[in-house]
């Protein structure tokens, strides 16, 4: 895979929340406002480099048993580190993010990341590998933090819009608007990278395949 | 020359069609918008007009976009219009009218696959999506007869603007100091086609007759409403005319005929219905006495729609003669 294709692959067609929906707890939980959507996304992005650089220096060294403790030690270093800073730069987010910015440690995209990719692959190229996938993250979640903060404030990154005041909708800032602007992007992201749904829906990749013992195919039939 | 026709059933059929069905209901609306024509001006007519116009261009441009057949001849998007404005405040801004219905056709509606696919009632997760984003407008209640010092009539005057000042009040769920008489006519505060029980009663009674609902879900819920009522009169030591009170204010007439009953979301067989009335009737009693809301109509009815496929599965019917699983095997 080129250096170029490794970088660009996060921001739409890997994007980690639109196409894989990683991360969604961050996704839904902070991004009432633009600005904390930036916010999370480039800490995360922080996160995501460092920890995928360190994950793939030590590769060989880290014993498969006991990968999942050693990746997450690495990442809550990073995570320390970043809290620390926006908490002495940038009090105001750090206050507005809250325990989701100490819950980056638990983040699936950096997790995912540095199992499908740090762990098998060259330095330079987990690097840009951070960088695509932090930067589509960050993307979604301005993405997500703009539509809900216009609609739902009638404000953008913290300016009032005119025209907007008294014409808001406060449901796009509450839990249940969250869910509705991210399907509605999700849905636009799929028309725009023009990806098809499955012809046949099949027991292979279903969650609940071991469950349902294939009960879903004999009924639709 | 064939004599015999084989075909698979049904034989017989009865030349009910959806659309005959939707503009029954339609009509059997009429009483209560004529009511809220009466009560609340020439405006609560065009937002039912407005509203059940926005409705159909959504149904069209939705199903022009899917490039599926068109459905809007059905009438069910003209009645989930109609029933939203009904559940509207009179000064409700249009705009606001507007994504109310726009939401409840596209999203609720079409999204899921049209008529029959819904897995709730449309009108209803309208204006529950309406009173969450607009709570302000949507809970602002218009006192019967305001429009009679207005220029034409109140009806370019939407919620925010000042000749509307002072003309609202507080449902008399919330207030409680409405007579009962009033109650029932409709000369209350509330929303567009809520107020009127003797007019929704009307319509609903009309609706029985012709068999188009069945009349288990709305008496099950009104009972069950009454029964807890009265029991929690009984407790505290209150006046029995809270019972009547609870029926007549608030929206749950109007709910229980028009909006429990829809086909698409509500169970199928008589015992279903029953479990339905009863759990809407409970969830709307708790709602109303225990949550910070004065009126839990709406809600009570959305969480049955979703327990309607369970109940669904719980109650089906057996074929005649039929032996269970279990005792087969033994």
């Amino acid at each position: 895979m080129s250096n170029i294709s490794t970088l660009t692959k996060g921001i739409l067609k890997e994007n980690p929340v639109f196409v894989s929906l990683l991360g969604m707890c961050p996704t839904l939980a902070v991004t009432t406002g633009a600005f904390n959507g930036i916010g999370m996304g480039l800490s995360t992005t922080f996160v995501l480099i460092c920890s995928n650089l360190v994950i793939c220096l030590l590769r060989k060294l880290i014993p498969s048993q006991v990968k999942l403790p050693c990746y997450i030690v690495i990442i809550a270093t990073f995570v320390t580190l970043i809290q620390f800073l926006l908490h002495g730069f940038v009090p105001s987010l750090y206050t507005s993010l809250g325990a989701f910015l100490e819950l980056i440690t638990v983040n699936c995209i950096i997790l995912g990341r540095a199992e499908m990719f740090a762990s098998k692959n060259k330095p330079f190229a987990s690097v840009l590998d951070g960088i695509g996938m932090g930067l589509g993250f960050t993307l979604a979640l301005f993405l997500m933090g703009s539509v809900r903060e216009i609609f739902g404030s009638g404000t953008w990154l913290g300016i009032i819009i005119p025209g907007m005041t008294g014409h808001t909708m406060s449901l796009f800032i509450m839990p249940a608007g969250g869910f509705f602007v991210l399907g509605i992007l999700i849905a636009v992201v799929s028309k725009l990278s023009k990806r098809k749904p499955p012809k046949k829906l099949g027991c292979a990749n279903c969650p609940n395949a071991s469950a349902c013992n294939a009960k879903c195919e004999e009924a639709s039939s | 020359m064939n004599i015999l026709t084989v075909s698979p059933s049904p034989h017989i059929k009865s030349g009910i069609t959806t659309q005959k069905i939707m503009l029954t209901v339609i009509a059997a609306l009429i009483p209560a918008i004529i009511s809220g024509t009466i009560f609340f001006g020439p405006r609560a007519l065009f937002m039912v007009i407005f509203c059940a116009l926005v409705s159909m261009i959504t149904e069209i441009v939705c199903r022009a976009l899917m490039k599926k057949e068109g459905t809007v001849s059905d009438g069910s998007a003209m009645l989930t219009g109609v029933l939203l404005a009904l559940n509207l405040p009179v000064t409700l801004p249009l705009w606001q009218a507007a994504v109310g219905c726009i939401f409840a056709i596209a999203v609720v509606k079409q999204l899921f696959g049209g008529l029959g696919c819904n897995f709730a009632n449309p009108a209803i997760t309208g204006r529950i999506f309406l009173l969450l984003s607009v709570g302000s407008d949507m809970t602002s209640w218009a006192v019967p007869f305001y429009y009679k010092h207005l220029p034409m009539l109140g009806l370019f005057e939407a919620s925010g603007s000042t000749a509307l000042d002072g003309i609202t009040g507080a449902t008399p769920l919330a207030s409680g100091n409405a007579e009962l008489t009033q109650l029932f006519l409709g000369n209350i505060g509330g929303c567009i086609g809520e107020t009127s029980a003797l007019a929704l009663l009307i319509g609903g009674i009309f609706l029985i007759i012709s068999k188009l609902i069945s009349p288990v879900t709305p008496f099950s819920y009104l009972g069950s409403l009454a029964v807890l009522t009265f029991a929690k009169v009984l407790i505290t030591g209150g006046d029995m005319t809270e019972v009547p009170y609870a029926l007549l204010s608030g929206g749950v007439i109007l709910g229980a005929f028009f909006m429990a009953t829809d086909y698409v979301t509500s169970p199928i067989t008589a015992k279903g219905k029953l479990i339905f009335g009863i759990g809407c009737g409970l969830t709307t009693f708790i709602i109303r006495e225990f949550a910070s809301m004065p009126e839990g109509c709406s809600f009570s009815i959305l969480l049955m729609n979703l327990l309607t496929p369970y109940i669904d599965r719980l109650t089906k019917t057996k074929p005649v003669g039929a032996r269970s699983a279990s005792k087969e095997r033994a």
